[in-house]
């Protein structure tokens, strides 16, 4: 159980730097606001309330990474892990530590996204406590990026590497416009990265349209795998640098 | 009885030897500093000491336990206070403490009664409920060295602990530290020449990865030829003298 204890202190780190937290939950909500009220003046279809929520659910994880990363190298970067090291926590206690805490985030993330939408002319129905659900593995993905960057990159690197992920996944998500309508190498690529992959599953879910959801998911599960596993073995191995 | 005992350690990065077939022991209640120029290999040699470095070849037993073999029966035993502050900047002071203690094992209780303790005896009570990144640097020091003693640790390592005091912060961790003597292994690197003077029961000085001298700061002295512990420690770390 000590990876709890250790999980305790790093949600403790994180709820404690409501700047952070309020730039994750905020610029989604600012951008549903602002695309909602534009959308009414200039009726795009990716702009709708029901395509667009799940894309900035999908958006403001990008900030879990950034969360995770950034947490990660500080402690990295004063010997608080070096402190920790030398103690008798394992490898599993750190990535379950690191990670845990910021699945509570990332479910008050999606769900203040969806409550806004709501409000903003969504409709209420199962489907988003579903949508809510089905988002907790995603989170995952962001969870594993963050712990890969923060484990590879110092705080100020992560902070850099992170805005350029801000905007591979806001390019290559279909969020902001319709992968369909570019089509060619773009679209090729961006279905090759997971991002497209968690916006339409997202967005399958809102719309009750069931038929690419595991495929989608897959996708999504397959990328999260992959990318902790990388985390978790060059973590381990800087435990021993 | 000795708490630490080294076999040939050695550890090579590439084609560089940090630390060369290091054959030492430190007594159990010894207040040890290891000296050394920069890249003498103080820092890595106590990385190992700590199981954070894997040695390239040989061993070293801590209080009878091979940190390679038991690295996690080793960690239990010893606490380490790094180079850098190392402390959670957005835990109270309070918090930091409580949450070593739990990782080391103790439970709710038993870590806020450590924490209380060890924060009237570090002079951090008015500070207790503040964040840990509001201290000074003085005060982050004494915190840090706290953390590293609230696991009851029977070896504790500190990683150049005075390293940009000013004077006054640096007496009052000295005097911390004299309070330590004898109840626990200690093993200090420092700069300050004139700290591990004051403080040691022994001195071992490295150069280039290897252990060239060791002894008291008097038998440093004499073995030197010198009138001072400065000038003991240059003489005995020009490379000719150590090879």
């Amino acid at each position: 159980m000590k990876y709890a204890i250790f999980a305790s202190r790093n949600i403790k780190e994180l709820l404690r730097d409501p700047f952070s937290l309020l730039f994750g939950i905020g610029l989604p909500l600012f951008l549903l606001f602002i695309m909602t009220a534009l959308q009414k003046s200039i009726a795009v279809d990716v702009f709708e309330i029901k395509n667009f929520a799940p894309g900035m659910a999908i958006f403001s994880f990008s900030f879990i990474s950034l969360f995770s990363g950034m947490l990660i190298s500080k402690d990295r970067s004063n010997s608080f892990l070096t402190r920790l090291f030398a103690s008798p926590l394992s490898a599993s206690d750190y990535i379950l530590g690191y990670s845990l805490p910021l699945i509570p985030i990332a479910i008050m993330q999606s769900s203040i996204c969806f409550v806004v939408a709501v409000f903003l002319g969504l409709n209420f129905n199962l489907n988003i406590f579903v949508a809510i659900l089905a988002l907790i593995p995603v989170s995952l993905l962001f969870i594993g990026i963050g712990l890969l960057l923060g484990t590879i990159f110092n705080d100020k690197q992560v902070g850099g590497i992170t805005s350029i992920l801000i905007q591979i996944i806001a390019f290559s998500s279909g969020m902001w416009f319709d992968l369909n309508l570019v089509g060619g190498a773009y679209k090729t690529i961006s279905y090759s990265l997971p991002f497209s992959h968690a916006v339409d599953l997202t967005r399958a879910i809102i719309l009750n349209d069931y038929s690419s959801l595991i495929e989608n998911f897959l996708w999504v599960i397959g990328y999260t795998i992959i990318i902790f596993g990388f985390s978790i073995i060059i973590f381990r191995k800087k435990m021993k640098e | 009885m000795n708490s630490i005992e080294t076999f040939n350690l050695t550890k090579k990065f590439k084609n560089r030897m940090a630390v060369d077939s290091l054959n030492l022991s430190v007594k159990t209640g010894e207040f040890f500093s290891l000296l050394g120029q920069n890249g003498a290999g103080k820092t890595t040699t106590i990385k190992m000491l700590c199981c954070l470095l894997n040695p390239s070849s040989g061993d070293a037993m801590l209080l009878g336990d091979s940190i390679i073999k038991n690295s996690t029966v080793v960690k239990q035993k010893l606490n380490v206070s790094p180079q850098e502050t190392a402390i959670a900047p957005n835990l109270s002071v309070k918090e930091n403490l409580e949450l070593i203690a739990r990782i080391y094992g103790s439970n709710k209780n038993e870590a806020k009664e450590k924490t209380e303790d060890l924060i009237k005896k570090f002079g951090l009570y008015e500070r207790v409920n503040d964040k840990a990144k509001t201290l000074s640097g003085g005060m982050k020091r004494r915190l840090s060295i706290a953390m590293a003693l609230i696991s009851d640790p029977k070896i504790i390592f500190l990683d150049e602990p005075t390293l940009g005091l000013d004077v006054r912060a640096r007496h009052e961790l000295w005097n911390i530290l004299k309070n330590l003597k004898g109840k626990i292994t200690i093993i200090l690197t420092t700069h300050y020449l004139e700290e591990a003077e004051a403080l040691s029961d022994r001195i071992g000085i490295m150069n280039n990865g290897k252990l060239g001298a060791i002894g008291t700061a008097e038998e440093l002295k004499k073995k030197a030829d010198k009138n001072t512990f400065e000038e003991a420690f240059l003489y005995l770390t020009e490379s000719e003298v150590i090879s």
